[in-house]
């Protein structure tokens, strides 16, 4: 375990979320990270807390599996703002509080993505909700680095397209 | 090359076209080309094939239509896509940036649905006051100019994995008439433009100019005679008129935000079919009150949008949509008239592939979670099509002037649009056919993918014989003020199952014709 993390891991419902998923961790104050330190998201305006459970909720919005958590956390870094502060307060203590309804301690706290996914549901009609998952739709998706993850490739015409590259190139039909 | 020309604000002489997309940038040029003075006016920017960008949202943001729109009625984009019914541009040459290339013409029957098909409830009907044979030589000039492929000898393009997958299923369930398509895309040199080099951005714009844009043929060359001044970030706000009721001149906002208003001797409309009656309503005065050329109150309704929706199949091995050609081939065998199927008129098939951005964007808008995602997952195993079938007039799918006002203050267009049961017929039986394709070639997974915001835009303007039917006559002339012509697919009676831009580019070299004549006799 890096420094960080090893700092890092205080909170308990942090800490039994990381031991469970094996991800994220929370490090000191002021920023969020990976437990091998591999990114960080420096938080200023939102707490740590606020920033991690932003980041799951993306994950457990769109769940791809391949894809790391430093592009979930790029594509809802924006929320730490000023303008946002409010917003993402108010947002994540409904969130935590429909996670207590279903008897957890927070959102955080419930270990399964199906468990999580429940407590998004109830939610899911709110403004927050809505704006976090639009947002993520070109957040996410739209950054070169995670298209080859997908297998996209991008821009062509600066390599000369595909007429000789295998735009006909199926084999197995 | 000429210089192009330019003209003073007060010279009455000429003609303003306002748009410069498929229908107007080809009539400006077909008008320049006999001898007649044009100014276009155009919203957006110039944009050439070296300013393009591979890249699905950078594109978007440099050439769409983001200006306001509100939207009304059941169809999901008004839940979806709020602010964004269409998907088109703004700049100089129009959605013949944007546009895919497939090139097909109307079927004999078509021009004449409301005979065709009888009485359909709830459909507003009606047959083109032109038919086939009086469109042949205008569809052949059409073709020529666009170079559209498998016809007048010029081959068809080779076909990509993508259309591989979709011809293989198509012929396993029967299918005949299934090739790669009748396409304004080059497969050989042609016109001074270049082949086809497959790099799968054709809706982002054509960096090799392959594929055929007002933007690079139409409108250059009509600089090029001297008598063609395109004005771009000119944005018409309103058609002025005389005593007598002919129009006399068009206001707009120049690219500093200042109202202006160049004189015209005679005004043709080609802002597409959300903008053209926008700017007739917006026009309305003491003599029009209800918007120009509006006595009919036709002046906005019958929106169609062609009944539309995409099929994707993920399979076990990649497939790899994205590249080549983006709308790579077709079948027809659905496109014909047969009731039999529980709806009138009919539809095409044709591939289609969309890249990582916009897949996630319109796979299944507003959807989350894991059967959203695992479908990404598998984008590089997936194939792809889209819908594209003829769509019920109806009255009150309709733009009319929404309370919500642009930057310059002119009244936005509502659009309301609701599917009729034929739409919704036709779309689950395509669905169905779509969907059986892909398992025929082992898809382990298929997807009934929505409409986007619209791409074919049409009706809103229509064509009619008799002036209480529609908004123009045969020649795309308001039936109300002769010096007044509507230019694009704003004039369509019906919609036909046929992508529309072949048809509003004949349309508009035939009006061109019409025009010149008319002027030299005197009559406008
Ligand atoms: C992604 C995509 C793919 C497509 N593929 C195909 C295809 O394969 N085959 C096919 O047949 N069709 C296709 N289409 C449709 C085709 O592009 C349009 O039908 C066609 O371009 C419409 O021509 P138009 O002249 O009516 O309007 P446009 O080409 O949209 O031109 C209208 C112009 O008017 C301007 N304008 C509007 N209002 C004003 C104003 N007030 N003042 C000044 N200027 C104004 C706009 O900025 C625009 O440049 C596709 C469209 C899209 C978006
Ligand atoms: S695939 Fe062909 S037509 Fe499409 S953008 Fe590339 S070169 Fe142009």
């Amino acid at each position: 375990m890096s420094e960080l993390s090893k700092q890092g891991l205080t909170r308990r419902a942090l800490l039994s979320r990381a031991v469970a998923a094996g991800a994220l961790a929370v490090a000191g104050t002021g920023f969020i990270a990976a437990p091998d330190a591999a990114w960080a998201v420096e938080v200023t305006h939102v707490s740590e807390h606020q920033m991690a459970t932003l980041l799951q909720m993306a994950r457990d919005i769109y769940p791809h599996d391949r894809v790391g958590d430093r592009f979930y956390a790029i594509a809802v870094k924006s929320y730490d703002s000023a303008e946002q502060k409010a917003a993402v307060a108010e947002g994540i203590a409904a969130l935590d509080k429909a996670a207590k309804d279903a008897g957890f301690e927070d959102y955080l706290s419930a270990g399964w993505e199906d468990e999580r996914v429940a407590i998004l549901r109830k939610i899911e009609e709110t403004k927050f909700f809505q704006t976090l998952r639009g947002g993520l739709v070109t957040g996410l998706y739209n950054q070169k680095e995670v298209w080859p993850i997908f297998g996209y490739e991008g821009e062509s015409f600066s390599k000369g397209g595909y007429i000789d590259r295998g735009f006909d190139a199926i084999d197995w039909l | 090359m000429a210089q192009a020309a330019k003209f003073e604000l007060s010279d009455s002489s000429v003609t303003v076209i306002v748009g410069s997309g498929s229908g107007g940038g080809v009539l400006a040029n077909e008008l320049a080309q006999k001898g007649v003075k044009v100014v276009v006016l155009e919203a957006g920017g110039r944009y050439l094939p070296e300013d393009y960008v591979n890249d699905e949202w950078e594109s978007f943001g440099q050439l769409a239509w983001t200006d306001p729109r509100t939207t009304s009625g059941d169809w999901r984009v008004a839940k979806d896509f709020s602010g964004l019914p269409a998907w088109i541009v703004k700049a100089v040459g129009g959605t013949s940036i944007h546009w895919a290339g497939a090139s097909l013409r109307f079927q004999d029957h078509e021009w004449k649905a409301k005979t065709n098909y009888g009485v359909v409830e709830g459909a507003n009907l009606l047959d083109w006051p032109i038919d086939g044979a009086e469109m042949q030589p205008w569809y052949d000039k059409a073709e020529a100019k666009l170079g559209v492929t498998g016809v007048g000898g010029r081959p068809r393009l080779p076909g990509n994995s993508n259309y591989k997958v979709f011809e293989k299923g198509a012929k396993a369930l029967g299918y005949k008439e299934v090739h790669t398509g009748n396409m304004a895309i080059n497969s050989v040199d042609y016109d001074e433009r270049m082949s086809c080099q497959q790099t799968g951005f054709c809706f982002q714009g054509c960096k090799w100019g392959a594929k055929w844009s007002a933007a690079y043929t139409d409108i250059p060359r009509g600089e090029a005679t001297g008598n063609l001044e395109v004005r771009d970030h000119a944005h018409a706000a309103r058609i002025l008129h005389d005593d007598a009721g002919k129009v006399t001149g068009v206001e707009y906002f120049d690219k500093d935000g200042n109202l202006q208003m160049q004189k015209a001797r005679l005004v043709c409309v080609a802002g597409n079919s959300f903008e053209s009656p926008r700017l007739l309503l917006n026009s309305h005065s003491t003599m029009f009150p209800d918007g120009l050329a509006n006595r009919s109150g036709q002046v906005g309704r019958n929106y169609m949008r062609h009944t539309t929706g995409s099929v994707y199949g993920v399979f076990e091995k990649p497939v790899r949509m994205w590249r080549g050609t983006t709308m790579a081939g077709i079948i027809r065998d659905e496109a014909r008239h047969d009731p039999a199927r529980g709806f009138v008129g009919g539809y095409e098939l044709e591939t289609l592939s969309l890249g990582l951005p916009f897949m996630a964007a319109f796979l299944d808008p507003g959807a989350w979670g894991r059967e959203f995602t695992t479908a990404l997952d598998s984008y590089e195993n997936m194939a792809g099509m889209w819908i594209v079938g003829e769509d019920m007039p109806q009255a009150d799918n309709r733009v009319t002037l929404s309370d919500t006002e642009d930057s310059f203050g002119l009244k936005v267009a509502n659009v309301n649009f609701s599917d009729h049961p034929n739409d919704i017929a036709m779309r689950n039986h395509a669905y169905k056919v779509g969907q059986a394709i892909y398992r025929e070639v082992g898809a382990t997974r298929t997807m009934p993918t929505p409409p986007y915001p619209s791409t074919h835009n049409l009706g809103t303007n229509r064509m009619s014989e008799k002036p209480e039917d529609g908004v123009v006559n045969k020649n795309g002339q308001s039936h109300d003020v002769a010096n007044l012509f509507i230019s694009d697919g704003s004039q369509f009676t019906t919609g036909a199952a046929e992508n529309p831009t072949l048809t509003i580019v004949a349309l508009a070299i035939r009006q061109a014709d019409h025009i010149a004549r008319e002027m030299a006799a005197g009559n406008v």
